[in-house]
């Protein structure tokens, strides 16, 4: 369980940053008064909808952290973990991923600089890139499928397809928001809505990009 | 949770919040966090049943026949299970300790003794209840220096715990206390919640708990803690708030009958099971035959709390009809019966109309607890009162 109690501890260091700026020693019973009488303690000036993100990505890291934590223990549970051959094609797989981060981290500039044909076109190719890095893995599944490591066969197999899905899932996921920020970017106007919609996407899609490169790493090294 | 990060009126800091809010807030980032940990337990569980894959299942022998499975840790799954359950424990009871607080405060007439240690401690119980999750798994034949850890923590965790029932007792200290229904509740949670409280410390050590683990003990213990403390704040909250839901008062004499049926009642339900627990009784198990540790008095025992179950179970139906009764005939409330300061108490309208404040969003000036301020015209100063009156209280002795 160090996997996640680590991630947590960095939880925890992030809500207590946050907490020291909330004035919690405050002692609101001799504090009567309008409130920018008293510095500090309104709402935070970054939009929901990020701060919703944030908390998403939080659950979301704590999920795989929880998963990674299980594979760790599991691991030395017994004697019968055997590695297996990841194949080849994950690597490619993986270069798709770059490949569609870049894509949307190009789209959230061009949305900045409100030049629009770059954004469309931007988004459609991170999305693009990011249907191609599903359908790599699950042929990747296949392959693996065909020679022979099925679920069943080994926890180390049971765990590569567990990881690869949840990781996947995630990325579908993600791709019903990014089909929302296109259809807003469809108009070929640059709102402040779509600036964000993109924003989000953006981080989304790199967490997802450093989360399968941690994935990516254990199962090579293991 | 982002509601209460970004949707607060305006002056509503943090260290403004009813505790209500702070204990919902909190048990809502705790089970955000650590639901993920039951749901991974649930899916490889899953994969266990319909794959045949092995993650908690080892080698079995099933009627006579050798199971696909092999070399699975039932433990890797009390761990996940766990590290889960434990937080959810104070998922539950970080709601009902911020609704006891406001309702102790409101109906004692008194302002919380110590909000800001309050508030903390609610926070550092948040963050502890996540390193306590072993104490469950004593007995799982884990590293000895595990369970010293963990013992540790879990008997760090009673501290802020034993903070928290200080302030309500020193709250109630020379309140003007009024035995309303939802008063009465609150003071049973407190006496049940550090009831179950002083049990979890028996089980929180290692050498106590072994005997005890797996026992009645174990039963009486959480029954305790986590259903009857916090039904009994469930209920308490429902006759304070069910006249600003309704516009109505739930009727006063059914809810004293029901409350002393209930409390009474599970006293007698789950006390006796702390000795069942302390003879041996195993829990779990449907019948236990022949043994010579339990004695056959322990099925009168076992008798007797069916009977008051059911007792209590009758209580309920007087209960339901009293919410369904009133909904029409009860005593018209008014928009604020209890004399309470909190925002939802001053609302234009009861009960509240959509959006809940019309046009204007109020605006807070003041904590939730100016109860009794010296000076001020009447014994309450609701939250969203501008201080007007500040020269005329200042200026009394
Ligand atoms: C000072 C506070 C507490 C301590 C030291 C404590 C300690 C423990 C320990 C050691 C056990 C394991 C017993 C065993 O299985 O042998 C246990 C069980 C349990 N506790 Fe607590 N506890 C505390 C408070 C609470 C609270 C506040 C709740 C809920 C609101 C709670 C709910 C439970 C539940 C549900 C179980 C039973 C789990 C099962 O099914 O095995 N406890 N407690
Ligand atoms: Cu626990």
């Amino acid at each position: 369980m160090s996997v996640i109690l680590l991630f947590l501890a960095v939880l925890a260091t992030i809500a207590g940053w946050w907490l020291s700026k909330q004035r919690l020693t405050a002692k609101p019973w001799l504090e009567e008064g309008a409130i920018g009488d008293f510095p500090g303690g309104g709402a935070s000036a970054l939009p929901a909808a990020k701060i919703g993100l944030g908390v998403f990505l939080a659950v979301a890291g704590s999920l795989l952290a929880l998963f990674v934590s299980a594979y760790a223990m599991r691991m030395h549970m017994a004697q019968d973990w055997r590695p297996l051959p990841e194949p080849k094609l994950l690597w490619l797989n993986t270069g798709v991923l770059v490949v569609s981060s870049i894509a949307l981290h190009r789209a959230l500039l061009a949305a900045r600089r409100g030049r629009m044909d770059g954004v469309m076109a931007n988004l459609l190719a991170g999305g693009g890139s990011a249907v191609v890095f599903l359908a790599g893995q699950i042929l990747a599944w296949r392959q693996m499928a065909a020679s022979g490591y099925v679920p069943a066969s080994n926890p180390a197999d049971a765990f590569f397809y567990l990881i690869t899905a949840v990781h996947g899932l995630h990325l579908l996921g993600g791709l019903v928001a990014l089909a929302r920020a296109i259809a807003k970017a469809w108009p070929g106007v640059a709102t402040d809505q779509l600036r964000l919609s993109v924003e989000l996407c953006a981080m989304y899609w790199h967490f997802l990009l450093l989360v399968w490169l941690g994935l990516f790493g254990m199962l090579l090294l293991t | 949770m982002v509601t209460v990060l970004q949707a607060r009126t305006r002056g509503m800091t943090l260290m403004r919040m009813p505790l209500t809010v702070w204990g919902i807030f909190t048990a809502t980032v705790m089970a955000l966090l650590a639901f993920p940990a039951l749901f991974v337990g649930a899916v490889m569980m899953l994969l266990d049943r319909l794959l045949g894959t092995s993650f908690f299942m080892p080698s079995l022998v099933e009627m006579g026949q050798h199971l696909q499975h092999s070399g699975g840790s039932p433990i890797l799954f009390q761990h996940l299970f766990w590290f889960f359950g434990h937080p959810e424990v104070y998922i539950v009871a970080l709601p009902a300790f911020g609704i006891v607080s406001d309702l102790i405060s409101t109906h004692a007439r008194r302002n919380i003794f110590g909000y800001r240690m309050m508030v903390w401690a609610i926070v550092a119980i948040g963050a502890l209840s996540f390193v306590v999750w072993a104490h469950h798994m004593y007995v799982s034949g884990m590293n000895p220096y595990f369970g010293f850890f963990f013992a540790t923590t879990t008997l760090i965790i009673a501290i802020p715990t034993a903070i928290k029932v200080y302030n309500w007792l020193l709250t109630l200290w020379h309140g003007d206390i009024h035995l309303t229904v939802p008063m009465l509740f609150a003071l049973a949670f407190i006496v049940t919640f550090l009831n179950g409280g002083l049990t979890g410390l028996f089980l929180g050590n290692v050498v106590v708990d072994v005997p005890l683990s797996d026992t009645m003990f174990v039963v009486a213990h959480f029954h305790m803690v986590m259903g009857v403390a916090p039904i009994m704040v469930i209920f308490g909250g429902i006759y304070h708030w069910y006249p600003k839901i309704t516009g109505r008062m739930l009727n006063e004499a059914l809810g004293r009958f029901h409350f002393w049926v209930t409390f009474l009642g599970a006293y007698a339900v789950f006390f006796p099971m702390h000795y069942l627990g302390l003879l041996g009784m195993p829990r779990r198990y449907p019948e236990i035959g022949e043994t010579s540790f339990v004695p056959d008095s322990a099925a009168t025992l076992n008798a007797f709390i069916s009977v008051a179950a059911l007792a209590v179970g009758f209580a309920q139906m007087v209960f339901l009809f009293n919410l369904i009764w009133s909904l029409s005939r009860g005593r018209q409330a008014g928009g604020n019966p209890w004399n309470a300061t909190t925002l939802e108490w001053q609302t234009p309208e009861t009960p509240p109309g959509h959006g809940n404040w019309g046009k204007e969003l109020p605006v807070v000036y003041r904590w939730a607890y100016d109860y009794s301020v010296p000076g001020a015209e009447r014994d309450f100063v609701p939250q969203n009162q501008p201080p007007a009156r500040r020269a005329t209280w200042e200026a009394a002795p």
